[in-house]
């Protein structure tokens, strides 16, 4: 850079590009139109692309003025972060991988070269090289911020998941007056035990449980962690006057229950339908078969 | 041969979530391998405990997961290391009941006794290693399914 300025005939590259960017504003947006990226994210008219493309450019070229081409986090790039953002939201919704929309993005970047070295055809050779490997840059940053902008989006979502997941796969089930149920399902981590605690002793107070029946059947693995934290559960309802039952031991979770020599101070059942039928027997109310008694 | 793909793996344990990716990966292994529904779930629940060991003990490790086979048989090997403050008295450790952690201390002792081999190598200040392998045990006659 500094043998340009001293000759004083060019401007800097990155100028240079600044330069190029701001005139040839129309031309780029034009063109980037025509890619995959624009055509597939703007369906509706062909004007609305360009008007996209145009944000985009002059995001560019107030990132050029600054001379941060480096820079993700440089203050050009917010006002189109959010649209980058979408566009590269919209691509993976339509079943596009992260390395996929990565390479639209990157195909933006030459027909933008070629008008550049269309542009500068009269300059002298490394002047073009310099102000070409600039643009390379700029456009790497772009590519960069759309994808930091789709990743936190991203993360957005998986944490937002995260916490439906919490909430949605403890339901309490009234069974009977006085029975109430959790059906447990996937992995018992610590954030997940304490949320089933704490529903199932609210649960014990609302519906006045006697019994309350953990079932198992949806949890895959019982180590001995998730069983301290059945094991917790259940002494917290027996403070509060509710029996526990834990239904729904599989065969296979059994013989790893006796081989890890866990011992499950707590009634247990193969079978919810065997945990209820427990339950109801013990509130007095047995089930009876039509035709098996007088009723 | 083609049981190797998606067996040999090294996974990293270093919070919650890379327990679930390590039971996850075992028992995807371990049906690969052709181990039964029971031998699954005792192999994943061990590799559960000593991973969890692993991240709460050791504060944080990997897994590194292998293919063996010896005369014909298939086998698991999985191997837990940390570079953690280690193990002063094993044989404590290995008692059922004791813990350092506030667990119910039957980790280590119970995951010994869900698998066929197992190993520590451990030190004070020089951190831990578990190694644990499971051999798929062919029955004289085949029993499919349940």
């Amino acid at each position: 850079m500094p043998e340009h300025e001293a000759d004083g005939q060019l401007a800097t590259p990155t100028h240079e590009v600044r330069d190029f960017l701001h005139r040839r504003r129309e031309q780029i947006a034009q063109r980037w139109a025509d890619e995959p990226l624009f055509r597939a994210v703007f369906t509706v008219s062909r004007d609305e692309a360009v008007e996209a493309g145009k944000v985009v450019v002059d995001a560019l070229t107030q990132v050029a003025d600054s001379e941060q081409v480096e820079d993700p986090d440089s203050a050009g790039f917010s006002a189109v972060r959010e649209q980058l953002g979408r566009m590269g939201a919209a691509r993976s919704r339509a079943g596009l991988s992260n390395t996929q929309v990565s390479s639209e993005l990157a195909a933006l970047r030459p027909p933008v070269e070629n008008l550049l070295a269309a542009d500068l055809q009269q300059a002298p050779p490394e002047h073009l090289r310099a102000c070409s490997t600039v643009l390379t840059v700029l456009m790497g940053t772009l590519r960069l911020v759309a994808m930091q902008t789709a990743l936190s989006e991203w993360q957005a979502l998986s944490d937002r998941q995260r916490m439906q997941l919490l909430e949605v796969a403890t339901p309490v089930i009234r069974l009977w007056d006085g029975i109430v149920a959790v059906p447990l399902i996937g992995t018992l981590d610590s954030a997940r035990s304490q949320v089933v605690m704490e529903t199932l002793l609210n649960a014990v107070v609302e519906e006045h449980a006697r019994f309350a029946i953990l079932d198992i059947t949806g949890v895959p693995t019982v180590d001995s962690l998730v069983a301290q934290h059945l094991m917790k559960t259940v002494a917290a309802a027996r403070l509060m006057g509710a029996e526990c039952i834990v239904s729904g031991i599989r065969p296979a979770i059994a013989q790893t229950i006796v081989h890890l020599g866990l011992d499950l101070d707590v009634i247990t059942r193969a079978s919810l339908a065997d945990a209820l039928g427990y339950a109801l027997h013990q509130l007095g109310a047995d089930i009876v078969k039509p035709g098996a008694g007088q009723r | 041969m083609h049981t190797a793909a998606g067996v040999e793996a090294c996974l990293p344990i270093r919070s919650d979530m890379d327990l679930v990716w390590v039971r996850q990966h075992v028992r995807q292994a371990a049906a690969r391998l052709g181990f039964g529904l029971v031998d699954q779930t005792k192999l994943v629940t061990a590799a559960s405990e000593l991973a969890r060991n692993t991240l709460v003990h050791g504060g944080g490790g990997q897994m590194a997961a292998q293919h063996v086979s010896s005369r014909g048989s298939q086998g698991l090997r999985l191997a837990f290391s940390d570079e953690g403050p280690g193990i002063a008295d094993l044989e404590l450790a290995l008692s059922d009941g004791y813990t350092s952690g506030g667990g119910l201390g039957m980790g280590l002792s119970g995951a010994r006794r869900l698998v066929h081999d197992f190993e520590i190598d451990s030190a004070p200040g020089s951190g831990t290693t578990v190694r644990v392998t499971c051999w798929v045990v062919r029955p004289p006659r085949p029993r499919e399914g349940v």
